[in-house]
């Protein structure tokens, strides 16, 4: 607040939408410890949910599978997205080059639903069983704009001269991005990878398209078995989920934030006298 | 202005079977429709120092980013040793270059950024350790080999792109207003130090620098550079005794500009003509002058005499009123007003400690110099 000033008028709006973000979250979250089976009446407190759930070997698969999904899909499109994302930035101008960046980020507006219809029609047109390998394809696709976005908006800032100095001191090219650029981006790379691991974590719509019969991921296992009644068990798993999903953001910001902010500092300090 | 006198005579310049060992020929380079670098041809030396000088913008460091590979000539072609270096990617190119923004890697201690090129060089992995130390010491950074980049000072920095780009000990060796952020004390040692490396180990170098008494402290040969244009290419003394033109002989040093119409009379002779009721200016030209052409005549402020009283034998005279004296320690330059409204600048050296104490402000003086004291101009 502007000058430490306290008004009602901010304290109410904050109050208020800081309960309609969480206020759900919570009511969740306590819930998870409710003794009773019941959803809605309180009996006391307990964490016997949290044990059942690891006697559930059906949770414990699709966790098993969202994680291998988070995983892979992640490191894949921090790959892809980087790379992208330099060529983005770096090649200057090369015929294409609007399309090419428009064509890297258009995955961002497009509806999940149209995104999820379109990969599952590809694979069966390329005869490619739905399992594990699906999903992780189609969340590279997903998430390397979003690694792209964050990937590039480090790059613009990040000085040519480098790369031209180490070029300049024998460096292969491969070897100027691998030893100088990529350590100084890599805070930028980082945090691209835990977007684009939690945008998985929590994918449903894309998800349900592109999975099998042995690949349900813990959003799917969620939502169907809610459709059977909302079960304490799933509460706890769900206050797992956001337990990891917000380690994820804040670790993520954290890295990007402080490590971004102090090597672009340094980067400043070491270009330019003083 | 200080200079450095070698002991033997070094111009391969003015030796035909010598060979260069950079050609620039006809070289352009065009940014969209600005044009950086405007046809320049130019030949540079084994073992030269040679200066780039130039104000801001005037594509000294476009023609070192060319000979370093950063950028290609839009026409003309730049010859290392014979060979058209068009092709060979920087990487490949036995030249390094010290970056007007020094470049350092930030993530890289001062130790690991003089010893990057070495990694990447065939020197054998043992003696690498030795090589950094010695750069280090050469640059006097040794109690800062652990620092990061943004841990030093900005002079530091600027010795640690110094020590990067020398460690490989290249053929040709590109430095980009090098010295500029040292204090100097610091930077008369390191010219020195930069002289030093270069008798032993045989390096050329292309130096850029704003400071034009470095260019004539270290320089072999000095080139002026205006817009894209080479506009004189020289020994630093010839450079400050005979410009050939207006624009080199103010660029370097003070000078005194007079217009007038010259008259050619015997010889090498030349009366210039110039405001009412002044004498005729005289003075020797090997140019060969149309009667009445327009010319400048340019004299070094140090080469003008000053007297209170008229003196005798000198081949030009003129009286004037001195309007400011800039007392500068060693010498002290006078500021006199001539009738015609000009202002000629006399420099004279303070020997004893009183001086010329007898001249001071709105004194009636005598200028006087000799006929080879200044030269005509016609551009
Ligand atoms: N990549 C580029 N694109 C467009 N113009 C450029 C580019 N690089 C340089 N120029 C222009 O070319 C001209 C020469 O630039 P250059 O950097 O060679 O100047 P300089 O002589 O080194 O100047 P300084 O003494 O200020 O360093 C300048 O007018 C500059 O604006
Ligand atoms: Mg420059």
């Amino acid at each position: 607040m502007n000058g430490g000033r306290f008004s009602w008028f901010n304290a109410t709006s904050l109050t208020l939408g800081f309960a309609f973000l969480y206020l759900p979250m919570l009511i969740l979250v306590i819930y998870s410890f409710n003794e009773s089976r019941l959803v809605t009446v309180w009996a006391g407190f307990s964490t016997k949910w949290y044990g059942e759930l690891l006697q559930n070997d059906a949770f414990l698969d699709a966790a098993w599978v969202t994680l291998k999904v988070g995983f892979w899909s992640s490191t894949l499109a921090t790959v892809l997205g980087t790379m992208a994302a330099y060529v983005v930035v770096r090649s200057g101008r090369f015929t294409g080059r609007s399309l090419f960046s428009g064509m890297v980020y258009a995955p961002l507006v497009m509806p999940e639903v149209i995104t999820g219809l379109a990969l599952l029609l590809f694979f069966i047109a390329i005869g490619l069983d739905r399992g594990v390998l699906t999903i992780v394809l189609a969340h590279t696709t997903f998430a390397m704009c979003y690694v792209s976005v964050v990937v590039s908006s480090r790059l613009v800032t990040f000085d040519r001269s480098l790369e031209e100095a180490a070029l300049d001191l024998g460096s292969t090219p491969f070897d100027a991005f691998r030893s100088v650029t990529l350590p100084i981006i890599a805070p930028a790379v980082i945090s691209g990878w835990l977007l684009a691991f939690t945008l998985s974590l929590d994918d449903l719509v894309i998800a349900s398209f592109t999975s099998g019969p042995s690949s349900t991921t813990l959003p799917i296992k969620i939502f169907s078995s809610v459709r059977l009644g909302v079960s304490p068990e799933i509460n706890a798993l769900s206050t797992i989920m956001i337990g990891i999903v917000t380690v994820g953001v804040i670790t993520a910001s954290i890295v990007s934030r402080r490590r971004l902010v102090r090597q672009r500092d340094d980067e400043q300090r070491a270009l330019h006298q003083e | 202005m200080a200079q450095q006198q070698k002991k033997t005579v070094f111009e391969p310049w003015e030796d035909p079977s010598e060979k260069p060992i950079i050609r620039f020929k006809n070289v352009t380079k065009r940014f969209g429709d600005f044009t950086a670098i405007d046809n320049l041809t130019l030949d540079i030396y084994r073992r030269e120092f040679f200066a780039l000088l130039g104000p801001s913008g005037c594509g000294k460091t476009t023609l070192m980013r060319m000979l370093a590979g950063f950028e290609t000539p839009t026409s003309g072609s730049i010859l290392l040793d014979d060979k058209d270096i068009a092709a060979v990617p920087p990487n490949k190119r036995e030249v390094n270059m010290m970056f007007q923004s020094y470049a350092l890697f930030p993530h890289l201690t001062v130790y690991d950024n003089i010893a990057f090129g070495l990694r990447r060089s065939s020197m054998p992995k043992a003696d690498i350790p030795g090589r950094v130390e010695q750069m280090l010491r050469l640059t006097q950074l040794t109690q800062f080999a652990k620092r990061k980049p943004h841990q030093i000072s900005g002079g530091q920095r600027q010795r640690v792109a110094l020590a990067r780009s020398l460690a490989k000990a290249p053929k040709l060796l590109l430095l980009d207003e090098p010295l500029g952020a040292l204090d100097k004390k610091l930077r008369n040692e390191t010219q020195f130090e930069l002289m030093d490396i270069q008798e032993k180990t045989g390096t050329t170098f292309v130096i850029v620098t704003h400071d034009q008494e470095e260019a004539m402290t270290v320089a072999s040969r000095v080139a002026v550079m205006d817009q894209g244009r080479i506009v004189q290419v020289a020994t630093p003394d010839r450079i400050y005794e005979t410009p050939n033109s207006v624009y080199v002989a103010d660029f370097i040093g003070d000078v005194n500009l007079i217009t007038g119409k010259a008259y050619p009379g015997t010889g090498e002779q030349v009366e210039i003509h110039w405001g009412e009721a002044q004498a005729p200016i005289r003075a020797n030209t090997s140019k060969s002058l149309a009667a009445g052409a327009e010319v400048k005549f340019a004299i070094r402020p140090e080469k003008i005499g000053i007297a209170s009283e008229p003196p005798q034998d000198a081949a030009n005279v003129v009286q004037g009123k001195v309007l400011d004296i800039a007392y500068l320690g060693n010498i002290s330059t006078y500021h006199v007003e001539l009738p015609s409204g000009d202002v000629l600048k006399a420099q004279a050296t303070n020997s004893r400690r009183i001086s010329r104490r007898n001249i001071t402000w709105d004194d009636t003086v005598w200028l006087f110099w000799t006929d080879t004291a200044g030269i005509v101009l016609t551009e």
